[in-house]
């Protein structure tokens, strides 16, 4: 309608900046994707070059293959990161419920608690966090990552969707209670299905830092079948010699679980995103 | 079947106190209006009722049954919200059959209920659709649609007109008033508007500041108010007051009378006064007037009249309909 606010100057200035943001976002993931097919002499020699018939080689992806469990750090990684995901958002939920729906002494303060744990990065208590899980026999189990990690989200969790569980309208939950309807099936069947893309968000926000995490697994569960994948990528780095194309084949071959669980979520992140913007 | 009592109900919110001392009857079959601005409790009573909030003290009885612990679901009650409340995932037909799959009524049951109520309701054509897909008026249709298939002792409507525009308001308005009829069930109905709560009511009930103010109906509101809260709130345009000094009326504090019952005239008449401005409705004409003796005064005339701003006219009172009230505003007598 008005040409005004659509001129092609403007338009193209708002794409070249988008395509310029873009391309710096994804510059590190093309170089890592584009040299792991190369050979080490091609890496070194033109690293910003793509891989040509001359220098193309999977020696780093047969290298990271034949080396220990690749296949068993991915299943501890994807273990760990989907249990995770799955309790942040269960117990997040259920406690941003309780506390957006009812009226009781310390509410506010119990809220602010919980939120606490944004503000205080965890890895400060990671000590006491070591001794505990040590006299609870829980070192070098996924077990220990997975609580670690539930207790890094939570925080988060309950911040976001709390705010979003206060948007969902009480007449909606009165009108589940007349029907009949138990706490637990106005929360299941009628609340998160509403906040499904709040829900999204927070795993997304969840998913990323559990997913590249070393210092919890190098720390707690440092054994050879308990291994993540960030932590069995590091086994190629080594003080003096690193095996750079093991190292990039087994990046980006990490990076596709993450795509697939972004992928997943992104539809519902998206909605979330925008949500409240166009009503 | 369905009576209520309500005995000396008291809500409060951390020390802010609600409603404080409700005593109601409520008989089998009669249209309750709660009426009131906003703020006077009358939806927190409508949900005390519902048990969706606990009294702080006071009985709640349905059927002469105590049901301060019953939960909502058991109270026989069903609810109209204002904001509808349709569950966003479920069809019309499985929104209006919730209730009763979750009493585990048996299927056939549910369908022919959700039947009957869609042929009384006109929402036979819907019953597949979510409630994304309706309009306003048609979401409010299926609300109503789920309070009656759960066949309850109680209807209770909390504000259900107030998202609709003006022409489907009256709509929905007649289609309650109809089902009223022909369900002859006992309906407690929530509104600050007070046409629909003179329209509807066979009792009014006037909440001013969690108290009772007065409870008839309508026409007893309107033609023998309780005190001056009542007089001014029932009645549009609003009651004009004058104090009784000004009238040399000494037994009364406040004189009120409504504006259809006072008569202008340009030639003569008992309060000289001129006109500020002119409302012309078609059938009526609304005019206000300062008027030398009694201060500011609004006059509703029937059919058209060509006053204008700034004419000199003469207002007379109708005799015996004026209103009296003392110091406390409670009424002295009232008009006949």
């Amino acid at each position: 309608m008005s040409k005004a606010r659509t001129s092609l100057a403007r338009t193209g200035a708002v794409h070249f900046a988008l395509i310029a943001y873009t391309l710096i976002a994804l510059f590190p993931v093309f170089l890592t994707i584009a040299n792991s097919f190369k050979s080490r002499n091609a890496i070194f020699r033109e690293p910003l070059a793509i891989p040509t018939p001359e220098t193309f080689s999977l020696i780093g992806y047969q290298t990271v293959l034949k080396q220990g469990d690749f296949i068993g750090y991915f299943q501890n990684s994807v273990i760990v990161t989907v249990v995770s995901i799955a309790l942040v958002l269960l117990f997040g939920a259920m406690a941003a419920f309780a506390l957006s729906e009812y009226r009781f002494r310390g509410n506010t303060l119990m809220g602010l608690y919980l939120a606490l744990g944004i503000m205080i990065p965890i890895r400060l208590g990671t000590v006491a966090i070591l001794q505990g899980m040590v006299a609870s026999n829980l070192v070098n189990t996924l077990t220990a990552l997975i609580l670690v990690y539930t207790a890094q989200g939570l925080p988060l969790a309950v911040f976001i969707l709390s705010e979003f569980m206060r948007t969902v309208s009480d007449d909606l939950k009165n009108a589940g209670r007349i029907d009949g309807l138990s706490e637990y099936a106005i929360f299941f069947r009628l609340v998160l299905p509403l906040v499904r893309p709040a829900m999204a968000t927070v795993a997304v926000f969840t998913m990323i830092p559990i997913w590249n995490d070393l210092w919890f697994p190098l720390i707690l569960a440092p054994a050879e079948p308990t291994k993540t994948i960030t932590l069995g990528s590091q086994i190629f780095i080594g003080q003096f010699v690193t095996n750079w194309n093991a190292v990039l084949s087994a990046l980006s071959l990490a990076i596709f679980p993450v795509l697939v669980l972004y992928v997943i979520f992104s539809r519902q992140l998206i909605r979330g995103i925008t949500a409240g913007a166009v009503k | 079947m369905g009576s209520l009592h309500l005995k000396s109900i008291r809500k409060a919110f951390g020390g802010h106190e609600v409603l404080k001392g409700i005593d109601l009857e409520v008989k089998d079959g009669e249209f309750v209006i709660f009426v009131g601005p906003s703020g006077c409790g009358k939806s927190t009573l409508l949900r005390t009722i519902a048990g969706l909030e606990d009294a702080t003290s006071g009985s709640v009885r349905i059927d002469g049954v105590e049901v301060g612990h019953v939960a909502p679901a058991k109270r026989g009650i069903a609810m109209v919200f204002q904001s509808y409340a349709l569950y966003p995932h479920l069809t019309v037909k499985d929104n209006m059959g919730l209730g009763l799959k979750q009493a585990g009524a048996a299927k056939a049951e549910i369908d022919e209920k959700v039947a009957k109520a869609a042929g009384m309701l006109s929402l036979e054509p819907y019953l597949a659709r979510r409630p994304a897909e309706l309009s306003g008026g048609q979401r409010q249709r299926v609300a109503i649609g789920r309070a009656i298939v759960r066949e309850p002792k109680l209807f209770l409507f909390d504000e259900p007109l107030s998202n609709l525009d003006a022409a489907l308001r009256v709509n929905t308005r007649l289609e309650i008033a109809r089902l009223h009829r022909s369900l002859k069930a006992t309906m407690i109905y929530v509104t600050h508007d007070q046409v629909e709560a003179m329209t509807l009511a066979d009792k009014i009930v006037v909440l001013n500041a969690g108290r009772i103010e007065q409870v008839g109906s309508p026409m007893e509101l309107y033609n023998r108010p309780a005190n001056l809260f009542v007089a001014g709130f029932i009645g549009s345009p609003q009651m004009n007051f004058i104090e009784g000094e000004r009238l040399g009326d000494t037994s009364a504090k406040t004189v009120g009378i409504r504006p259809e019952h006072i008569g202008l005239s340009r030639e003569g008449g008992d309060w000289k006064g001129k006109v500020v401005h002119v409302e012309h409705l078609g059938a009526d004409t609304i005019v206000y007037l300062e008027s030398d003796r009694v201060g500011p005064l609004t006059a509703r005339l029937f059919g058209e009249h060509r006053y204008a701003a700034d004419d000199i006219v003469h207002a007379t009172p109708v005799i015996g309909a004026m209103h009296r009230f003392d110091a406390d505003g409670r009424v002295v007598s009232s008009a006949q």
